[in-house]
């Protein structure tokens, strides 16, 4: 049994925020600048470039390359071989957010509560933490702050056996059609199928902490990612809604057993900022 | 084509601009988002005054983040326009003249910027740091409790954005896929 005080996680989280925030991952960028040689339009064209400088000065600058600096949602994987001390650990993960977000000059986009007063906590809390215990005596932290705008674009279905994949084709190419230029394209489709209602968002969510290097290990399913991924870009939406051939850098798809009567899919659209960072304690 | 405009904009102006056209603003910005429109509409129905003079002022659709030390604003860039579609005609209404935001507006705003004569310009969403850098001063001017959601006016040059709806109804949103399709 490995002994971690909880206190620990404060600066770890805390930088992963701030470093999330101020430096787009390279996969990310090499993507990008790949998708812009193919691009047509010349106002796409000129978006792209206008999106890598941006980057590039984000990281000069140590300034957020988006203002909406997301949720940030957590996921921390714990050893089964770890015992935390030292004090709660929900509440040390938030207090690294809660610095994170104030000594970064990250904005802060939480609001109490979601109808009726809508007051911001001012810290950016609380942070969306998903855990899970796994072998080993290693903690991983994973922060990965998801904006508001490609969020309201996700949406999960309860499908039928019977629409088949060409069904689940149809709804995640429809999701970005009707998406169109509200969730800041180039996107990358995050796409969560099987499990139940609530695990298949998750699913779509964790499926994003792929890097744009990595293809799906599974053959069969990167098939399938190419072939949205084209139809998705023949879609037209191209950077930022204004038309072109770069709808899409990327299709994820991550998938788990379900019911015998059911067929959950879930996509949940990610911004060209796709933003994670971690670490390992 | 190119165009620099200067703040209050003209109406003569604003019917020389085509879909498409790169535009880069010099002048004052005003900023708001969801909760500071809903607002300045509650004030507009109940025969108020505006926190500003809205005659041929821009507004841009914006909860930056943070100034950090030595710079003016933190980064900058523009939010999901729809979500302002109820209140932006009662806006227009009143004299406003562009919107800056991202993503496409409702046929009703397209309406409204026909009738008012008015554009809207897309802003790169997610360029934070490059829209930062056209602006020189940020106050905030009203409603300082909404925190990134306050309404700013802002002092900008060259902020750099695409005539996504002219004064003639067309809209690029529709344009640009149409021909990018396949």
């Amino acid at each position: 049994m490995r002994e971690v005080n909880v206190k620990d996680l404060i600066p770890v989280v805390k930088k992963l925020c701030i470093d999330a925030n101020y430096y787009m991952g390279e996969d990310v960028i090499a993507k990008i600048k790949e998708f812009k040689e193919k691009e047509e339009s010349p106002t796409a064209i000129s978006v792209l470039d206008i999106i890598l400088e941006n980057y590039k000065l984000a990281a000069s600058e140590k300034m957020p390359s988006c203002q909406d600096t997301g949720i940030a949602v957590c996921f921390i994987d714990v050893g089964q071989d770890v015992h935390l001390v030292g004090g709660d650990f929900t509440e040390a993960i938030n207090e690294g957010v809660r610095q994170g977000y104030k000594d970064g000059y990250l904005r802060k986009s939480m609001v109490d509560d979601p109808i009726i007063d809508r007051i911001n906590t001012k810290d950016n809390t609380p942070a969306i933490i998903y855990t899970e215990i796994v072998p080993g005596d290693k903690i991983k932290i994973t922060v990965a702050p998801k904006g508001g705008g490609s969020e309201n674009m996700s949406e999960v279905r309860m499908m039928k056996a019977a629409d088949g994949i060409e069904g689940v084709v149809e709804f995640i190419v429809d999701r970005v059609r009707r998406s169109g230029g509200n969730p800041c394209p180039p996107i990358i489709v995050g796409v969560g199928l099987g499990g139940n209602f609530e695990q298949s968002a998750l699913l779509a969510k964790k499926s994003l902490l792929r890097s744009l290097n990595e293809k799906n290990p599974n053959p069969k399913w990167a098939k399938i990612e190419e072939e949205i991924l084209e139809k998705v870009n023949n879609l037209g939406i191209g950077p930022q809604g204004l038309g072109g051939r770069t709808t899409a850098l990327g299709v994820f798809i991550l998938s788990k057993p379900c019911h015998i009567a059911s067929m959950p899919v879930a996509v949940n659209v990610q911004c060209h900022a796709a933003r994670h960072k971690s670490a390992i304690i | 084509m190119e165009v620099h405009l200067t703040t209050p904009l003209k109406t003569e102006d604003l019917e020389k601009l085509k879909i498409g056209d790169q535009v880069y603003i010099t002048g004052t910005v005003y900023t708001g988002r969801d909760a500071a429109h809903k607002r300045l509409v509650d004030l507009l129905e109940k025969g108020e005054e505006l926190p500003f003079d809205a005659e041929g002022q821009v507004i841009y659709y914006v909860g930056p983040a943070p100034a950090p030390p030595g710079k003016p604003i933190g980064s900058a860039g523009p939010t999901t326009s729809y979500r302002m579609d109820p209140y932006a005609p009662a806006l227009l209404d009143v004299g406003m003249k562009a919107m800056i935001g991202k993503g496409p507006r409702s046929q009703a705003v397209i309406d409204s910027m026909i009738k008012n004569k008015a554009v809207y310009l897309a802003a790169v969403g997610g360029a934070a740091v490059v829209v930062a850098k056209s602006i020189k001063e940020s106050k905030v001017i009203a409603y300082e409790d909404l925190g990134p959601e306050a309404i700013r006016e802002m002092r900008v040059e060259n902020f750099p954005c695409v005539v996504a709806n002219d004064v003639y109804g067309n809209d690029i949103y529709k344009a640009g896929v149409e021909e990018y399709k396949r």
